[in-house]
């Protein structure tokens, strides 16, 4: 490679690369002072509330959870719940606020056992797909075990059914629509409502580590 | 198939409630032509469920399932870069436009122009793991390669032999781009689409040292000798299967453009290499006119090195002509 179109490659990676994380490094101390208003739904360890829908944080990517307060505040994740939490926040905030559940020890699990079209339907979408509704399964991008991959695809296992399905429906409907390349979409968008359940309650009954 | 998938996705989402709108992100897949048969590839489940098959041959062929899925298993032995089959068989090998496995049983035996003669299905297999995979087959008739070819011909279970008419075969083609493919096009396209899973630097990601996603040039790609360094191949390959999830997302000029980007980088050597890149080129531009190996692109010709990646040794002994003599 030449050397001018050298200079021009690593322009274009340090303008994406600028562009996709954010601009700010997280302070895991400052972050727990913001946590304080997180932690009356996620608590302080980070485990949220099934019942609530309040999805676990602990141990999920910094720059991802950094992101959906960007969402939240943007629009582009309508939560009508998180929203007045998130719109106060600014970009330092909401990089420590997130460098502090990312830096969260992930509260580990064993599986527990899954029965019933959860088992069955739910471990195929995970793992294997439905290549005929040309459904990838989940683990293609979301990692073996569903445990994650960096900033754009975050850890299923382990994680609250009723807050994996509320998403699945919010892509499906349009509220959500922060996902890169409408990826989750694309996804949501062919999954019935059997699916989507049977996937949350296989997903959320997986180990954590 | 994209109307009978569409047709499908409709009973199933109506049956279960949902009310069906119009896709926002639609399976977009050529429309099979008139007169080509259109396979149904049995499920795991009806191989589970079949009672007419022997349950030593279910074991042999979930064993083909297993390696088709899990190549990796064979690194160091007979794979040498970050390949599985599935990688680029998508959809366990069944799916259309995705270079389904299966028409290699019924339409093999037969005249390959690549290596000018009549290949076994087990040659076709072979050369797979030479080029794709930059390593070697499992040895002709081990266990391996038959439970190799059971998982085929289970997938090829009902289609007619020596059918050629085949919908959804291949990758499918892509009509020829307005423009010229383009390097500086095809870089913007990659890292707007593609670098999210395959990485800024083209070597996609390892977890807990297992790929995650492929890289798609350097050391761990499919060599020179593979038929996805063609950039018509990839740009088909692209346009009907990339992003995941997603066939039919980006324009006809994207995928030439992202193809002839992705194959303007270096890969390890193609096993037939003889003298030089050049050389090689000339004496297999049956197969080169569509690659830009031997060529000069960016000021530097591609493939003029001696690196064959993790692969120990240049060329497999499978490699080589039949005469019938």
């Amino acid at each position: 490679m030449s050397q001018l179109k050298r200079a021009m490659v690593i322009a274009v990676a340090v303008v994406l690369g600028s562009a996709v994380s954010p601009a700010a490094a997280g302070d895991v101390e400052r972050g727990k002072q913001v946590a304080q208003t997180c932690l009356a739904c996620h608590g302080l360890d980070g485990a949220g509330n099934a019942a609530g829908g309040f999805p676990r944080l602990d141990g999920l990517n910094g720059d991802y959870l950094a992101n959906q307060l960007q969402a939240f505040k943007n629009g582009t994740r309508k939560n009508p719940i998180m929203q007045p939490f998130a719109a106060p926040l600014g970009e330092q905030e909401m990089a420590d606020v997130s460098a502090y559940y990312a830096a969260l020890k992930r509260i580990t699990g064993a599986s527990s056992p899954v029965t019933g079209q959860a088992a069955v339907l739910g471990e195929k979408l995970a793992l294997r797909g439905d290549w005929d509704r040309y459904l990838p399964p989940c683990a293609a991008c979301h990692g073996p075990g569903n445990q994650g991959v960096g900033e754009a695809f975050p850890a299923l296992a382990g994680q609250h059914a009723s807050y994996i399905e509320s998403q699945l429906r919010a892509w499906r409907a349009g509220t959500r629509t922060n996902d890169p390349l409408n990826l989750m979409l694309a996804i949501a968008e062919r999954m019935s409502d059997a699916d989507i359940k049977a996937v949350a309650a296989y997903l959320s009954a997986q180990p954590t580590h | 198939m994209n109307s009978k998938l569409l047709i499908t996705a409709a009973a199933s989402l109506a049956l279960s409630g949902y009310a069906l709108a119009a896709p926002k992100v639609p399976v977009q897949l050529p429309t099979p032509q008139a007169g080509h048969y259109l396979h149904q590839s049995p499920t795991l489940e009806q191989l589970e469920q079949d009672r007419d098959i022997h349950p030593e041959l279910r074991k042999v062929i979930k064993r083909g399932y297993d390696i088709f899925m899990n190549t990796q298993q064979w690194r160091g032995k007979y794979v040498f870069n970050d390949m599985n089959c599935r990688t680029c068989h998508m959809g366990e090998g069944r799916k259309e436009w995705a270079a389904p496995v299966w028409p290699a049983i019924t339409t093999l035996p037969d005249f390959r122009g690549k290596n000018g003669h009549v290949n076994s299905v087990e040659e076709r297999i072979a050369g797979c793991f030479s080029y794709s995979m930059n390593g070697k087959p499992p040895p002709y008739g081990s266990d391996d390669m038959l439970a190799l070819v059971a998982y085929h011909q289970w997938l090829a279970k009902g289609a007619p032999v020596y059918e050629s008419q085949i919908a959804g075969r291949g990758f499918g083609k892509v009509s020829d781009p307005t423009e010229p493919a383009d390097y500086g096009r095809g870089e913007k396209v990659f890292q707007a689409s593609c670098a999210i899973c395959h990485g800024r630097d083209g070597q996609g990601l390892k977890i807990g040292g297992e790929v995650q996603f492929p890289p798609l040039w350097g050391d761990g790609a499919y060599n020179w000798g593979a038929g996805l360094s063609r950039v018509d191949t990839a740009a088909a390959f692209v346009k009907h299967n990339m992003p995941l999830g997603q066939p039919g997302q980006l324009s006809d000029q994207d995928a030439w453009d992202v193809a002839y980007f992705v194959n303007a980088h270096e890969r390890p050597q193609d096993p037939r290499f003889e003298r030089s890149a050049k050389f090689t080129r000339e004496k297999y531009l049956n197969f080169h006119r569509r690659t830009l190996y031997g060529t000069e692109v960016n000021g530097r010709v591609l493939g003029e090195h001696r690196n064959t990646g993790e692969k120990p040794f240049l060329k497999p002994d499978v490699l080589r002509p039949r005469t019938f003599e």
